[in-house]
């Protein structure tokens, strides 16, 4: 994947050099000439296919209750209408109590993504600059376990939490998202570690710098980009993972996520959108967040490795 | 499973009606300690019942079970007198992921001191799998099981002849939800027999088909669980169409999915539910009924102001009075009831119902005592006394009816009271896991969603038993 | 100390999630103090210390357990040994065949439609104005979760019955679109969901619609990497519009078209989010690694579960393969 990725990375929205802008906007030009207005129509129409689902669900959820269930939400335009009342029940409401949940999902992302950042920066470190006996065939193990899907992990590992007397608590689902992170982590910033220059590295050496100062003093400014791309990766992975929550929290109101709580929602009042749809965007309110803000590091994470699953 | 599953989606909805019902119920529940935060002092329950129990100050019982907040907290509340007459520390647990999690605790060696057994077939599981882990109830427990429970609610807490767990709570499957005030309005009795109740689904079609509505409504959507208010229908069939004694052959697999007897009640199970004359009222066609979760089926029953309701009955367990909206009377002369589903004849009442059971995992002194309370008519009326929002019964004769909050609650109580009754557990929860929990409900979802044939279906399942 | 393991309130789980990190911090700050003020340690005891917490935790939480699972598949639920008896029924079994049916059109459809969008609409966003803006909208279900999407597009399915012998102006409102857009047209609203085996694609609809934004932004950045002077030489043999795409485009973008397929088809594979969340597997909708949830899970056949989360493996080996295999070669060509 580095082939592909080294490749890509060169581009991730940088401003380029004046020559090649004009030769793009040359070609643009041209290509504004051949059929422009078929294909803007085209990517007009994908853009509003896209949208719509969860615009027609933002909507919905800022309707009352009995508009929501006897009209479709294209009629709030001739017919407009707001309450905030569906947030305020799928947040504070004793069947719903989202906020809760809320807490919970942002106390299980949080480690999740410090620790494993932090054991996969000092493994990648350890492979890319430390020579010792058996460092090839281990990054390779580690590269690999990437195929492994974590379904084929999930009782073995329940089973022995269980036995530590650790089954549904936070420490768990930390320990878990962590282990799943792990292959990944180490690969990606693995990637970025190596294209430091020796040059760098080496003048560290001769100042005297053993190398937990090196991987603290040289590596950590230089890697602050890769390290956004995964952090957000991860945050976004933990954020909106159901599976491992659902084996390792439960349903258990004090540690289950946001995605628990909203999965079992939708299976139990399939017929209550005012609360689906309320309690749909208050999970994704953080991560679309996350996401707008940092979306220029996450391209760059997606470019630079391949996507975990 | 299924029981944790409806526990499950029941304590997720609850609240709503619950709600309604502490608001109005709130001034006759005059629990003697309410909260009882305070300690020592709370002398005013009598301990003269438990005196049986000795002194257990300073000892311990865990109990593990499925049921988790809100509905946790009456049975918190329900082990005070025993704490407080004893001197015994009581340690509650709930899971949602307690049926997993009980196997893998007794796999690991760390078992609860008491565990709350949502199904008769995990018990056995548990007896076949982990016989070194499970103790024999307690005498005392036997005791109060003999003198306060029926014969039957003893052989499903036994296994190949041994007594390991005493009833707890119980549900009321053979119920009808109906509006009273719909049925008072358009004239209609509450149907003593099958006959009738066909006849009346009948004059409804007749009376109020043109404006769309239909006799029934349902819903089988449940998750993971799709399907099992299906398998339920079906169950309470074959009690009335074939007997107690083919159902209990047709548990064990001595009676095949495929015999005949289970083909006649599938057949008049879908004499309802798959006569689109009769279904879906106010939700749509008879496959709608799989796409409806369970918590919604009923819900057309329930007219819009100014409206006919869309649907006039729907089959569900007492335990679906806390699905109706906030501030619905349910009572019998209220916005909705329940009326026994009926048998083919006015004579014989077969009841379908489900129930938790406890088991021990330790003979300790304070651990065979505190099975015993559970078993006995104060706890029951202690725990009717502290679940001042009502869904809660059980079938020990000594609880006192009073106790209960809630009028369908009351008349759970006098059905399971009424030893005349033959009483029958949800078939499908004493069922292998494979088919009471799988096939069973995949194989009725899709005879409602696909329009499977009724011999294909009963052939599947009965090729899925182990 | 009982918070450290059951935090009730938020108070409780914040201060947990803090000392937790503290922890976790103390510990590693320690075991780096330690190793850096030993001057005399050789270097390959520093790279063993750098990677020991990562290799105990793979082992314990990804080797260990697939061994076990891999062991627990030729088990039945009662711990007696039973060969390849749950592989047998996994393959074999009415039920299990549709599962393996539609996991297929799951694994064919999602990456190729998928691709096929997002390559689209990269090629005709590409340096237009509002790219970024155009980009973003493709892009952001990406930030949602499964869950989420799956209940955003279950409104977009969502039904209102027909009510017979009741005339059209007093029939129930749609409100979901898809069924609206039938009225408008004159026809029956459907139960998108229930009706098989046309609903497996409507779930596949919910994947396709994230996965797209990914394809795209790979594709779109691979599109710009295309060195400009191909792209010029090719314009002025007079190549253009289609035929541009065809011969210089997709030739130059093929690595990435493959990354991008064969992660998608990865992803694809393990998806059981939508599946749950929108028919619970009802209505012949399971996929394999949803079945394995519910057998372990629900049903608790543990050695099925455990074969099909085996057959999850499996299936995804050849197409990491082919993946590595790939990009081996776009490295030696580079």
């Amino acid at each position: 994947m580095s082939a592909v990725s080294s490749e890509l990375t060169i581009d991730d929205g940088t401003p380029k050099g004046s020559a090649i802008d004009r030769l793009d906007a040359r070609a643009a030009k041209a290509r504004r000439g051949l059929g422009s207005v078929g294909a803007s129509s085209i990517a007009i129409v994908l853009a509003i296919l896209w949208t719509i689902p969860t615009f027609g669900l933002l909507i919905t959820s800022i309707r009352p209750q009995a508009d929501i269930q006897t009209s479709g939400w294209w009629t709030w335009f001739s017919s407009p209408s707001f309450t905030s009342e569906n947030y305020h029940e799928v947040l504070t409401g004793s069947t719903t109590n989202f906020s809760t949940f809320f807490v919970n999902s942002f106390v299980i992302t949080i480690p999740s993504v410090l620790i494993p950042i932090t054991l996969a920066l000092l493994a990648a470190y350890a492979f890319a600059w430390i020579p010792f006996k058996g460092r090839e065939i281990l990054f390779v193990a580690v590269f690999a376990l990437q195929v492994v899907p974590l379904q084929i992990a999930l009782i073995p590992l329940l089973t022995q939490y269980v036995r530590w007397g650790l089954n549904g608590t936070f420490w768990t689902v930390w320990l878990s998202h962590t282990i799943f992170a792990l292959p990944l982590a180490i690969f990606l910033l693995h990637n970025f570690m190596k294209d430091v220059p020796r040059s760098l590295v080496e003048a560290a050496r001769v100042d005297g710098a053993g190398h937990v100062r090196i991987f603290f003093t040289v590596m950590l400014p230089l890697l602050v980009p890769a390290i956004a791309s995964f952090a957000i990766f991860q945050f976004l992975w933990v954020w909106n993972d159901l599976l491992v929550a659902l084996t390792f929290a439960g349903g258990s109101k004090n540690v289950a996520p946001l995605t628990v709580r909203l999965a079992e929602l939708a299976g139990t009042r399939d017929d209550q959108w005012h609360l689906l749809s309320a309690g749909a965007f208050v999970a994704m309110v953080v991560p679309v967040i996350v996401f707008l803000a940092l979306q220029r590091y996450f391209v760059r994470g997606l470019l630079a490795g391949s996507v975990k699953g | 499973m299924t029981s944790v599953r409806r526990r499950r989606v029941f304590a997720a909805a609850a609240t709503g009606a619950a709600l309604a019902l502490v608001l109005t119920a709130c001034g006759g529940n005059d629990d003697p300690e309410p909260g009882a935060t305070g300690d020592g002092d709370g002398g005013d329950a009598d301990c003269a019942a438990y005196e049986q129990y000795g002194d257990l100050s300073g000892k311990t019982v865990t109990v593990y079970t499925s049921i988790v907040s809100p509905e946790d907290q009456p049975h918190i509340d329900s082990y005070k007198p025993f704490e407080e007459c004893t001197g015994a520390t009581i340690s509650y647990e709930g899971s949602k992921e307690f049926e997993a999690q009980l196997l893998v605790r007794l796999e690991a060696g760390s078992a609860p001191d008491i565990a709350y057994i949502p199904q008769p077939g995990l018990l056995q599981t548990i007896v076949q799998d982990y016989p070194d882990t499970i103790v024999p109830a307690s005498e005392g427990t036997s005791a109060n099981v003999d003198e306060f429970f029926s014969p039957s609610w003893k052989t499903y807490g036994s296994v190949d002849g041994t007594f390991y767990a005493a009833p707890l709570g119980a549900n009321v499957k053979s119920f009808v939800w109906y509006s009273p005030k719909q049925f008072e309005a358009n004239g209609y009795d509450i149907p003593e027999t099958w006959d009738d109740l066909i006849a009346l689904s009948d004059k409804i079609v007749a009376d109020h088909g043109a404006d769309g509505a239909k006799p029934w409504c349902a819903g089988i959507g449940s998750g993971d669980a799709t399907g099992w208010p299906a398998t339920d229908w079906l169950e309470d069939m074959v009690l009335r169409t074939a007997g107690g004694d083919v159902y209990d052959k047709w548990i064990t697999n001595d009676v095949k999915f495929n015999d005949p007897q289970i083909a006649t009640a599938l057949e008049k199970v879908g004499e309802i539910l798959r006569n689109p004359d009769y279904v879906n009222g106010g939700l749509g066609d008879v496959s709608s009924i799989a796409a409806t979760t369970f918590q919604d089926g009923g819900l057309p029953i329930l007219a819009e102001d100014g409206k006919d309701p869309l649907c006039y009955m729907h089959r569900q367990a007492s335990f679906y009075a806390a699905n109706w909206p906030a501030g619905t009377n349910v009572a019998e002369d209220g916005d909705v009831f329940a009326f026994y589903f009926p048998g083919l004849d006015a004579g014989t009442r077969p009841v379908l119902g489900g129930g938790e059971f406890v088991a021990a995992f330790s003979d300790r002194p304070e651990v065979a005592a505190f099975q015993a309370f559970l078993a006995s008519p104060e706890w029951a009326n202690a725990k009717a006394v502290s679940t001042p929002n009502g869904g809660w019964v059980s079938a020990n004769s000594g609880l006192d009816p009073k106790n209960l909050v809630s009028p369908i609650d009351q008349l759970s109580a006098t059905i399971l009271g009424d030893t005349t009754q033959e009483f029958r557990f949800d078939a499908s929860d004493l069922m292998p896991a494979a088919v009471g929990a799988g096939s069973f409900w995949t194989q009725m979802t899709a005879w409602i969603a696909e329009g499977k044939s009724d011999a294909d279906v009963l052939d599947a399942i009965q090729a899925s038993w182990p | 100390m009982d918070w450290l393991l059951h935090a009730d309130t938020t108070g409780e789980k914040l201060v947990l999630m803090v000392v937790a990190v503290l922890m976790f911090v103390a510990v590693m700050g320690l075991i780096l103090f330690a190793t850096d003020r030993i001057r005399s340690l050789p270097p390959w005891v520093v790279g063993v210390i750098f990677v020991t917490p990562v290799v105990l935790a793979l082992g314990f939480g990804l080797v260990y357990p697939a061994i076990e699972t891999i062991k627990e598949s030729f088990y039945d639920r009662s711990g007696a040994f039973v060969g390849l008896d749950n592989y047998v029924a996994a393959f074999t079994r009415d039920e299990f065949q549709v599962v393996l049916r539609n996991t297929a059109v799951w694994v064919v459809v999602v990456p190729l439609a998928s691709t096929a969008i997002g390559l689209l609409y990269a090629v005709l966003v590409d340096r237009a104005r509002f790219e970024k803006f155009a980009k973003t909208l493709i892009f952001l279900p990406m930030a949602i979760s499964l869950v989420g999407a799956s209940i955003i597009w279950k409104f977009v399915y969502a039904y209102r019955p027909v009510l017979e012998g009741v005339p059209a102006e007093n029939q129930p409102n749609q409100i979901g679109l898809l069924n609206q857009m039938l009225v408008w047209f004159g026809l029956e609203p459907q139960q998108w969901l229930i009706n098989s085996p046309a609903n497996t694609y409507f779930l596949i609809v919910v994947m396709v619609w994230i996965q797209a934004g990914f394809a795209m932004t790979i594709l779109a950045a691979a599109i710009r990497a295309i060195p400009t002077d191909i792209v010029e030489a090719a314009r002025l043999d007079g190549l253009g519009g289609t035929r541009m795409f065809r011969y210089i485009t997709v030739p130059s973008i093929r690595p990435a078209l493959v990354v991008v397929i064969t992660t998608i088809a990865m992803a694809t594979l393990k998806v059981f989010d939508i599946v749950r969340t929108m028919t619970g597997g009802n209505f012949n909708t399971s996929v394999v690694s949803y079945e394995f949830y519910r057998q372990s899970f629900v049903q608790r056949n543990t050695g099925l579960g455990a074969a099909l989360a085996v057959i999850l493996f499996v299936l995804v080996i050849p197409i990491v393969v082919y993946n590595v295999r790939q990009m081996r070669r776009a490295e030696e060509i580079r």
